[in-house]
């Protein structure tokens, strides 16, 4: 690189360089990414197992016969299942709680508003298996804190995560509790940017506060909601540290997600070619919710 | 009458989200059996750091503390090298196919990694990197995200600037080290973090390619000794207090560069 120099060359002129500087980078990101999913899509059409992760040659092409045996599978149905329930109520439950943090702590009236930023944001960067963790002994039946607080408002004890029809929202709870803070900075900024000159219009119409609030705000911060939209949604549907930690995917494979079945076909029973068939349903879905949500975003504007 | 409402509705939020964190570090300071007992507590009785001392002496905890750091600073230290390289020559070097190639990485963005994860894992066992350190590392040393970052930023750095130096007879790589390095300081920072606290809390793929104890990073380690030690309560809580501590103090020394990161992350869509 040092003995192509010649003085007065163009920017254009940086080829070679161009090319040195891309090269790490993408062959790190060829070799150990985009060739992997290449070869996820490969693998998911072979019988590949423990057999074959000891010799490669114990491994045959099957078509899509791990496809046929997933849509066979209530197992795989329920990870579907439970994923969509996570992500579908999850999701809008997170932006929810952002939007509203973030209207709180950017209301005129407040003051310490870096202080508050600071204290909503500090669960999002905190270790997920270690926050989990502490979740799993606040939701104890008998010691944990959140029945002890429920039973002083007369609520009786509810089994959080030994329950089939409480694990899911537990899991949920906790994670709106951990994510909120990220999608909120990303609404306050978007707050701010939206000029007070549209809420003293608004006001001299004589719309009042919730008026405000759909006729200005909302709109406004349209491209804000389909960012926040859709990383959550990507995120959600990835599910799976949580039940991992939390309930290993029970009660009754009530939390079982679609990753966290991927994982136990993958590398508990070794069962690769099958698990890469789940993985790559799982980037169907991720795809089809984003066009999804693109599309929706679309028409209302 | 508005003010107070508001303000109650701050606070209380404020404890909803700091109070798992507070029970956590005030039942890993309890005794034995302390956070286990009804009516439960929120403060320790007496304060005691034997759950500390045993996470250290009897459960090896140090060892996990330092793979995780070790992974989490090489990861950082290389992938800065990378992604400001590459994200400089998207931003300022013209070459064919420059775009297309850009727009080829970002579509990147929409495929999940746990997607890439099984047929990795056979590639790394076949460069015999399963249960290694560079078996965690190598997968982060690159990343879409942080080209894209890098390369949003760089494009602020006047084109006369790097003519200049070109002029001067200095290399490109002179270039990059003097030039566009001091100019993206700002953003380098952000993405160290960035990387940094994602690489120490991260958890699927070290559980899934580390399989002996000596290598485990902190999240995998935990994971491991609650199906062991779920009824010490008061140890996991000081062994989740080790974990997150470290991330919380970089977060809080550097939250400016952090969020700065959620913003720009954000402005990019």
């Amino acid at each position: 690189m040092t003995a192509g120099v010649r003085p007065g060359r163009m920017p254009g002129e940086g080829t070679n360089a161009a090319w040195l500087f891309l090269a790490p980078a993408l062959v790190l990101i060829g070799v150990f990414f985009f060739v992997p999913v290449a070869a996820s899509l490969l693998l998911s059409l072979t019988d590949f197992d423990i057999y074959a992760v000891a010799s490669a040659e114990n491994t045959r092409f099957v078509g899509l016969r791990n496809y046929g045996q997933l849509v066979k599978s209530p197992l795989f149905w329920s990870s579907l299942k439970n994923t969509f329930y996570f992500a579908l109520v999850g999701g809008p439950l997170t932006i929810a709680v952002s939007l509203g943090a973030a209207l709180l702590v950017n209301a005129k009236l407040v003051r310490w508003k870096s202080l508050l930023r600071t204290i909503y944001f500090t669960p999002f960067v905190t270790t997920l298996v270690a926050v989990a963790i502490v979740w799993r002994y606040l939701y104890h039946t008998r010691y944990g804190l959140l029945n002890y607080g429920l039973q002083t408002l007369g609520v009786a004890p509810v089994d959080w995560l030994g329950d089939p029809r409480w694990a899911m929202p537990a899991i949920i709870l906790m994670a709106v509790w951990k994510n909120f803070g990220y999608n909120m900075l990303i609404f306050i900024a978007g707050l701010q940017s939206i000029p007070d000159e549209l809420y003293d219009a608004a006001k001299v119409d004589g719309a009042g506060a919730v008026r405000q609030f759909v006729s200005v705000t909302l709109p406004m911060l349209g491209p804000t909601l389909l960012f926040v939209g859709v990383i959550t949604m990507i995120g959600y549907f990835q599910l799976f540290a949580e039940p991992y930690v939390m309930t290993q995917g029970g009660p009754l494979r009530s939390t079982t997600s679609v990753v966290l079945l991927m994982y136990e076909e993958g590398f508990r029973w070794w069962r690769l070619g099958y698990a890469a068939a789940i993985a790559f349903v799982l980037f169907l879905v991720i795809l089809l919710a984003t066009l999804v949500q693109l599309r929706l975003q679309r028409q209302r504007l | 009458m508005r003010r107070v409402l508001l303000y109650t509705a701050l606070i209380v939020g404020a404890l909803l989200a700091l109070f798992p964190m507070i029970w956590m570090v005030s039942a890993s300071l309890m005794p034995m059996g302390e956070a286990s007992a009804y009516p439960p507590r929120v403060l320790p009785s007496r304060v005691t750091f034997e759950h500390y001392g045993e996470l250290f002496t009897r459960l090896n905890l140090g060892r996990y503390l330092f793979n995780s750091a070790l992974i989490s600073f090489t990861v950082t230290v290389i992938s800065l090298a990378v992604n400001s390289m590459a994200g400089y020559a998207f931003a300022k070097l013209r070459f064919r196919g420059r775009d297309r190639l850009f727009r080829v990485l970002a579509a990147g963005l929409v495929l999940p990694v746990q997607v890439a994860m099984l047929p990795l894992f056979l590639l790394m066992k076949q460069l015999g990197l399963i249960n290694s350190y560079w078996g965690v590392i190598i997968p982060g040393l690159a990343s879409i995200f942080g080209i894209f970052l890098i390369r949003q930023y760089a494009q602020s750095i006047p084109d006369d600037m790097l003519d200049a130096a070109r002029i001067d007879g200095a290399s490109e790589l002179r270039i990059y080290r003097s030039v566009v390095l001091p100019g993206i300081l700002p953003i380098l920072a952000t993405l160290a973090i960035w990387t940094f606290l994602a690489t120490w809390n991260d958890f699927m793929w070290p559980l899934i390619v580390l399989s002996d104890e000596a290598h485990y990073t902190l999240p995998v380690a935990l994971a491991n000794l609650v199906g062991e030690h779920v009824q010490d309560t008061e140890l996991m809580m000081a062994g989740s207090v080790l974990t997150i501590l470290p991330v919380m103090l970089v977060f809080l020394f550097l939250q400016r560069y952090y969020i700065q990161g959620v913003m720009a992350g954000s402005v990019k869509g």
